[in-house]
């Protein structure tokens, strides 16, 4: 694995002879995510005359704002070696849970850090099972994915819930005073950047980047390996029903399905963002990259009126493709091994059977 | 019996509680049994036509179809994998056969169910080879084409719909069709299920499966052509989940973009529920068919129960995390005895 340095940022050994390590600086992944950026820039460009207009910015962070919040705790856990699917239903039913509450009366405040509260529940049921009780985080989140939205569901079956006071729906859909910039990308900036500092310039951040490297060296290191992955996902939890309460707040109502499916979304960002899916490797500014590629590709393929059905063709795509591509090189030397090895047998073989002649 | 019998009289020194955890591990399909039993006697004691000709029909032929999509889904989880991917899978083929259906009515039925598998084992064939010769996680793979496959499906299904009337009537007779008061769905499943409980019993590639499962390292220092065997699993799933998709078009007798959305939660949830281990390594297609079969009827009886329905997604996940929760905490109370037992004999 040594051998993807260059590909995969965030890993503080250099491993790398000096030629790639030179190299390494061009081929490194963020350099590939800005031209991609670049390439979804121009491609906006060239569908709208609108796309490069400075309101636009608003559009475009306005789709992604929620998506984005949520992509930053899923990053550390990813970091970590361990996964979260339930972002998204955690969206959903604090949504739901804030609505309701809404509804019966209580003053919306109160309603909105209940509904930041039941995410940090949630998220620490995930971090309860994966932690505790010893479980892949993988099949518990697929479990409480259903769950959480089954029980959102259940709440509110059919209808919708609205009619927040104007002043607060209105942080959804009027940008920052003064700027093109909606709330939530504000908010997102401000965890980005506690976020970057945390994960790159703490003891906690190379806690976290040890234990996705090699969990029981880290646990032998005096890591506290389970507690800090609690924690990790009750912050999950936590910050997707933020995502919900601004997710409710821009669409000023709030319904079961709210953002189902987004978890492809945030999963692609993460690992888009060059973030390892084996753990152990990732920066933040990798994430805020893809963050600004699916914001611009999103807006691009809308304006361009490509239903939002056949853009998950690609955003599936990017998600195969961020995947894979670390993975080229690899792939390459080890079809490459095949190969010689394939041919030196044979030579062998040959060889063998002329000595036996 | 009479291992069940030998099972008891090795295992009596030992502590009870351990006793009865490991009769809960080992006999996880008797467990599955019980507690279809006592769902359905007490549904039928609220309500006695829980129990009619009727209902118990509908309740096979529902779970026919998730126990279908079960025995793919446990072959792929059984070498540790995972596919997300089969509601897409199902919807796509489903959405195929009713198009040709819609511009060809007298195609045999074979070409059919031919073109349903095809189409099946095609997405099948995309996520082994990702998976296998990319070496990129099932999860993310399968993450992925669950979105395509369906955007691919929206795309060409539009906002169009095949329904029932452009549908040939000995085809829709396999969706509601009786022999003896037992649905064909029912009769394909319970054949379905016996040929691939034989297969995964009996056939070395089948063992293979397991053998990945337990440990990919030791099986690929045994001689077991991991790579190849794990993408078999792939091209089954999609292909299993492909005809399923046919079979889905019959009972349901139309057809949309958004067929079979959510159903790899629920045969997720049906395959972990019925005892296969989701590190993989062990399970039986039985047992995936039987909690099919479990969440079916406890969906049904919570809607004879005046539960709302919309609540069986938030029972579908609860069963899902209970099942994994509760496999891990027999495992740990297991794994002493399974040792200790062992060493005895060694």
């Amino acid at each position: 694995m040594a051998d993807l340095d260059d590909l995969k940022p965030g890993d503080e050994v250099p491993s790398e002879p000096p030629v790639w390590r030179s190299l390494g600086v061009v081929a490194r992944w963020e350099t590939l995510l800005l031209v991609l950026l670049g390439g979804t820039i121009a491609y906006g460009a060239a569908v709208s005359p609108y796309f490069l207009q400075s309101s636009n910015l608003f559009y475009i962070c306005l789709n992604v704002g929620e998506i984005a919040i949520m992509a930053l705790p899923l990053t550390l856990i990813v970091v970590t070696g361990e996964i979260d699917l339930s972002v998204a239903s955690m969206l959903g039913l604090a949504g739901v849970l804030m609505a309701e509450l809404f509804k019966h009366g209580w003053p919306i405040w109160p309603a909105m850090i209940a509904a930041v509260v039941l995410g940090a529940i949630l998220g620490a049921v995930n971090g309860f099972l994966v932690t505790r009780i010893g479980l892949p985080s993988l099949a518990v989140t697929i479990g409480t994915l259903t769950l959480y939205r089954g029980i959102a569901q259940g709440i509110l079956p059919t209808d919708t819930i609205g009619g927040f006071p104007a002043n607060l729906a209105n942080i959804g859909v009027v940008p920052i005073p003064g700027t093109h910039l909606p709330y939530s990308i504000a908010f997102f900036a401000v965890l980005a950047i506690v976020f970057a500092v945390v994960l790159h310039a703490t003891p906690l951040g190379r806690a976290i980047f040890a234990i996705g490297a090699g969990q029981e060296a880290a646990f032998f290191a005096g890591i506290r390996v389970k507690r800090i992955k609690f924690w990790l996902f009750v912050l999950s939890g936590m910050l997707s029903g933020f995502a919900g309460v601004l997710w409710s707040l821009r669409f000023a109502s709030a319904r079961y399905d709210s953002g189902v499916g987004m978890e492809l979304f945030v999963v692609t960002i993460v690992l888009l963002g060059g973030i390892s899916i084996f753990g152990g490797r990732g920066t933040i500014a990798g994430v805020v990259v893809a963050v600004a590629v699916l914001g611009c590709l999103q807006t691009a393929l809308t304006a361009d009126l490509i239903p939002a059905q056949d853009q998950n063709i690609v955003v599936g795509g990017l998600l195969l493709a961020s995947v894979i591509v670390p993975n080229a090189r690899d792939l390459y030397r080890r079809a490459r091994t095949r190969l010689r090895s394939a041919e030196a047998r044979r030579h062998a073989a040959a060889a063998a059977q002329a000595e036996g002649q | 019996m009479t291992t069940l019998a030998e099972e008891q009289k090795v295992a009596q020194p030992r502590a009870s509680s351990h006793h009865v955890a490991e009769l809960l591990f080992r006999f996880r399909e008797l467990g599955i049994v019980l507690a279809l039993v006592i769902v359905v006697g007490a549904t039928t004691i609220d309500n006695h036509l829980f129990l009619s000709a009727t209902s118990v029909q509908q309740l096979l032929s529902g779970a026919a179809i998730v126990a279908l999509l079960a025995i793919g889904e446990t072959i792929v989880v059984v070498t540790r994998n995972v596919d997300l991917s089969i509601g897409s899978v199902l919807g796509i083929s489903a959405y195929a056969v009713g198009v040709l259906y819609r511009d060809h009515p007298h195609v045999p039925l074979l070409v059919v169910f031919l073109l349903a598998l095809g189409i099946g084992a095609a997405c099948g064939v995309v996520n082994g080879l990702i998976v296998t010769v990319a070496r990129v996680p099932s999860l993310v793979v399968t993450l992925g084409t669950l979105y395509i496959i369906r955007g691919i499906d929206g795309a060409w299904a539009g906002g169009n719909q095949v329904n029932a009337s452009m549908l040939p009537e000995s085809f829709n007779k396999i969706g509601y069709g009786t022999v003896a008061g037992i649905p064909y769905l029912g009769i394909i499943a319970i054949v379905a299920v016996a040929i691939a409980t034989y297969a995964m019993r009996t056939f070395r590639t089948a063992r293979d499966f397991y053998a990945i499962g337990s440990d990919p390292a030791a099986a690929r220092l045994a001689g077991i052509p991991v790579g190849p065997r794990v993408f078999l699993a792939f091209v089954l799933s999609g292909g299993i989940a492909g005809v399923a998709g046919a079979i889905w078009l019959s009972y349901f007798g139309s057809v949309d973009a958004i067929a079979g959305v959510g159903y790899e939660f629920q045969v997720i949830a049906a395959v972990v529920v019925g005892g296969v281990a989701i590190f993989g390594g062990s399970g039986t297609v039985l047992g995936a068919a039987l909690g099919a079969l479990l969440l079916n009827t406890i969906n049904s009886a919570l809607v004879v129960v005046n539960v709302s329905s919309f609540w069986s997604q938030a029972v579908a996940g609860a069963l899902l995390v209970a099942a994994i929760a509760f496999d891990r905490l027999i495992a740990l109370r297991v794994a002493p005895v399974l040792r200790t037992r062992r060493r005895a004999r060694g």
